[in-house]
């Protein structure tokens, strides 16, 4: 009796082991098979997504739309998000397997476009021309036009309107220049509480060099200009605020970032993106705050800093075409409108920005910034260069800004000279 | 002393040749009938023990893309470059791994000596045999041990942050405590700092060893880095200390009263009858120390992520970000090894000092 069953459990499990290898063996050859015909529109995919979620709002915003999509075309697609998105892409990848479409950050992009990883069709997507040329720029490698942004962000001046009428100010006090920036942050520094704070990473304070004229990394990312006298000056700038004690990074005001120190009210003024919405909604519901176009450099140049995640298509999926088609489906004016609203994105099309601007006149400040917005540094195997240069920015008000942009232009130049 | 003796006498007597048996018959098959049954794990060590290590190997010697499988035509042969630009050419390769290494350095001179002193301590104290609750206190030492390494960092996170529980028990007894996870600076800097050196000597600052200045390499842990050393302490402790419970509880009580009789103080008894005899379990506690302090990796990815200013960069988090955030997977590898060739080095040395010498075996 016993032996029987024995037996009988063995056959089950050899039987079950026999049906998992046939399944994988059949995938994998469907999958081969639709890889030669995908051109004949007739690949039903699934498409495995993965995104990299800012919380519950966005991944049932994007399982929605994806949803749709389906419906609309018969592409079956498979939402997942990530728990560390960059990591699991590279595990993907290294499988041989990446996810169909997946977020794609501006630095690794340039890491993957270099190894030849992506698949370049932003241009075949509908009116690639529609996209803010920032975002285009931040997306392009060797001069090609990628992958298709999904949406993106700029930096503002938010600003505590409590604390701003507290000090006597008025709305003719917001500052348009630098020198206002310094005095309305010396009016509002008292206390516990300083004037200004910002992330103390090149994605906090690298706007500052823009402003002042100054440039990082060329369109190309064939040269480096770190050590330029406008550069020295714009962290001289920012150095002096900190050594009057106006302004003060996150860290020192016992915050994680520089929105949390805001909604705390460790600082009155910050310079954010559109990221601080939802932060300051669902952590700091009383806190009333307006945006404002970030202020000039000397000379009146204006500047803000870029943010973006593209959709990546990796060059070996098997269901490019029908990925493509998805991409397409999700950058389309009204989904961005439909994401926007979700969770509180800026479309990265154009011909949606004024009714993006109708539907959040809060925040038009921050996309008043897409006509001089500089992309956000990002630099083929530069990854370790740039927290690096973040690591040396957060000591910056004990630092020398001349050596520390010259460590960073030779730092940056031996990365240039790998890539060619 | 017999069971200092022992070892080495058991360890003679199976040097000792084995008397032949005649091949045939029935213990025939016994080779094949052997490997048959230890297949298994053969089967399993090669694929996850034997390949992943073969395969680390290739990767630190190739210019793998990660993409792919790395054997299968995608990756090239560089030979030692990743290895060169880590450890020959001047660059930020070398100066991180050069900071990581200082980092980690210090983290193992504070850790391994003070959770084994704390373990020994603890242990000692658990085995007296008059203490009331021993049952209680040895599960309360031990509990740190098996909690969840991600929930006590992020209970050290808050405990450590500036407005945190430390900081607000050093301010109610006085004092001002830093801003634990945002201090770069190095606690030797700081002391030199309390002793009137506030800046560099020229000949600290201007010379250097592999792309960092002397002054660099004698920062000592920085603030931040404290704090991680006094979570690991905190952490495994517990672990030890049951080991040590373990060989103390193995410790014959008529050695010590012998040594009783023999007139022998508390403090005699301790350092020349009970510490010789747990010397195996030393090792044993040194090494496993010595091994897991240099792979720290855990409460930097949670806490600090290499912050502030580098100063908790460890290797193990440097090959990770390397390997996935640079797509730099040689490299990475590269760095796997260094650490592997360290740690070995580092093993051996320690055998050799902790030899069992002839004189105290005679």
């Amino acid at each position: 009796m016993k032996s029987t069953l024995g037996r009988g459990a063995a056959a089950g499990l050899g039987a079950a082991i026999l049906a998992l290898t046939a399944a994988c063996s059949s995938g994998g050859g469907f999958g081969g098979s639709s890889s030669t015909s995908g051109s004949g529109g007739s690949d039903s995919g699934p498409l495995n997504v993965l995104i990299g979620s800012s919380g519950a709002a966005e991944t049932s915003a994007v399982q929605a739309a994806a949803a749709a999509f389906a419906k609309q075309s018969g592409i079956k697609v498979n939402v997942v998000a990530a728990q560390n998105l960059q990591q699991q892409v590279s595990q993907g990848f290294a499988a041989g397997q990446p996810a169909d479409v997946f977020y794609l950050d501006t630095s690794s992009f340039q890491n993957y476009a270099k190894t030849g990883a992506l698949y370049a069709y932003a241009d075949k997507a509908s009116d690639p021309g529609d996209f803010y040329p920032t975002l285009k720029q931040s997306f392009s490698y060797d001069g090609k036009f990628y992958c298709v942004p999904k949406d993106w962000s700029t930096l503002g001046l938010a600003i505590n309107t409590a604390d701003w009428s507290a000090a006597g100010l008025t709305p003719a006090d917001v500052p348009t220049n630098w020198d206002q920036l310094e005095a309305v942050a010396k009016k509002l520094t008292t206390g516990g509480r300083v004037g200004l704070t910002i992330a103390s990473d090149h994605a906090g304070i690298d706007e500052f060099i823009y402003q002042n004229g100054g440039s990082l990394l060329s369109a190309d990312k064939k040269t480096a200009s770190f050590d330029s006298p406008q550069n020295v000056a714009a962290l001289n700038y920012v150095k002096k605020l900190l050594s009057d004690g106006v302004l003060k990074f996150p860290s020192a005001l016992n915050a994680g970032w520089n929105g949390e120190a805001f909604g705390k009210n460790a600082a009155a003024m910050t310079i954010v993106g559109n990221w601080i919405d939802g932060a300051m909604k669902s952590d700091y519901p009383n806190v009333k705050y307006q945006v404002y176009p970030l202020p000039a450099g000397p000379s009146g140049t204006k500047a803000t800093l870029s943010f973006t995640n593209c959709w990546g298509i990796p060059a070996k999926s098997s269901h490019k075409d029908a990925a493509v088609k998805l991409v397409d489906f999700l950058a389309s004016g009204t989904q961005q409108m439909a994401f926007a609203k979700a969770f509180g994105v800026m479309p990265s099309r154009e011909s949606v920005k004024d009714q993006w601007t109708a539907a959040f006149p809060a925040d038009a400040a921050f996309l008043a910034g897409a006509a001089y917005a500089q992309p956000d540094l990002a630099l083929a195997g530069g990854t370790q260069t740039i927290s690096d240069y973040d690591s040396k920015l957060a000591q910056l008000a004990t630092a020398d800004p001349a050596a520390l942009l010259s460590a960073e232009q030779k730092n940056f130049q031996a990365v240039i000279q790998q890539n060619q | 002393m017999t069971t200092a003796t022992g070892t080495p006498a058991a360890a003679r007597a199976a040097k000792r040749p084995a008397p032949r048996r005649p091949r045939g018959g029935i213990r025939g098959h016994e080779a094949a009938a052997g490997w048959l049954f230890t297949a298994p794990v053969l089967v399993l060590l090669a694929l996850f023990l034997v390949l992943p290590i073969l395969m680390a190997a290739w990767v630190s010697v190739s210019d793998w893309t990660g993409q792919g499988n790395p054997f299968s035509g995608g990756a090239h042969f560089v030979g030692a470059k990743n290895f060169s630009s880590l450890l020959t050419r001047d660059g930020l390769a070398r100066q991180d791994l050069m900071t990581s290494l200082r980092n980690n350095f210090y983290y193992v001179l504070l850790v391994v000596p003070l959770q084994t002193a704390l373990a020994l301590f603890l242990a000692i104290v658990l085995n007296r045999r008059r203490l009331a609750g021993r049952g209680f206190f040895r599960t309360a030492y031990y509990f740190p041990s098996v909690t969840s390494s991600v929930a006590i960092s992020i209970v050290f996170l808050f405990m450590f942050s500036g407005g945190g529980v430390v900081n607000a028990l050093i301010s109610s007894a006085g004092g001002t405590g830093p801003n634990w996870f945002a201090d770069p600076d190095g606690l030797i800097h700081i002391l030199l700092d309390k002793l009137g050196v506030h800046s560099a000597p020229a000949a600290l600052a201007n010379h250097g060893l592999l792309g960092q200045s002397w002054w660099d390499w004698l920062a000592g842990p920085s603030v931040a880095m404290t704090a991680l050393i006094v979570l690991a302490v905190w952490t495994t402790s517990g672990t030890f200390m049951l080991m040590f419970l373990a060989a103390l509880q193995n410790i014959p009580a008529e050695v010590e009263e012998a040594a009783l009789i023999d007139g022998a103080s508390a403090w005699q008894r301790t350092r020349l009858v009970v510490l010789p005899m747990l010397r195996p379990t030393l090792f044993l506690v040194l090494t496993l120390g010595l091994i897991g302090t240099w792979q720290v990796f855990d409460q930097v990815y949670i806490i600090s992520q290499g912050n502030p200013a580098k100063t908790t960069l460890t290797p193990a988090y440097l090959s990770y970000t390397t390997s996935f955030n640079d797509q730099q997977w040689g490299q990475g590898a590269a760095i796997a090894f260094i650490l592997f060739a360290i740690i070995v080095a580092l093993t051996a040395l320690q055998r050799f000092v902790l030899r069992e010498r002839k004189a105290d075996a005679g």
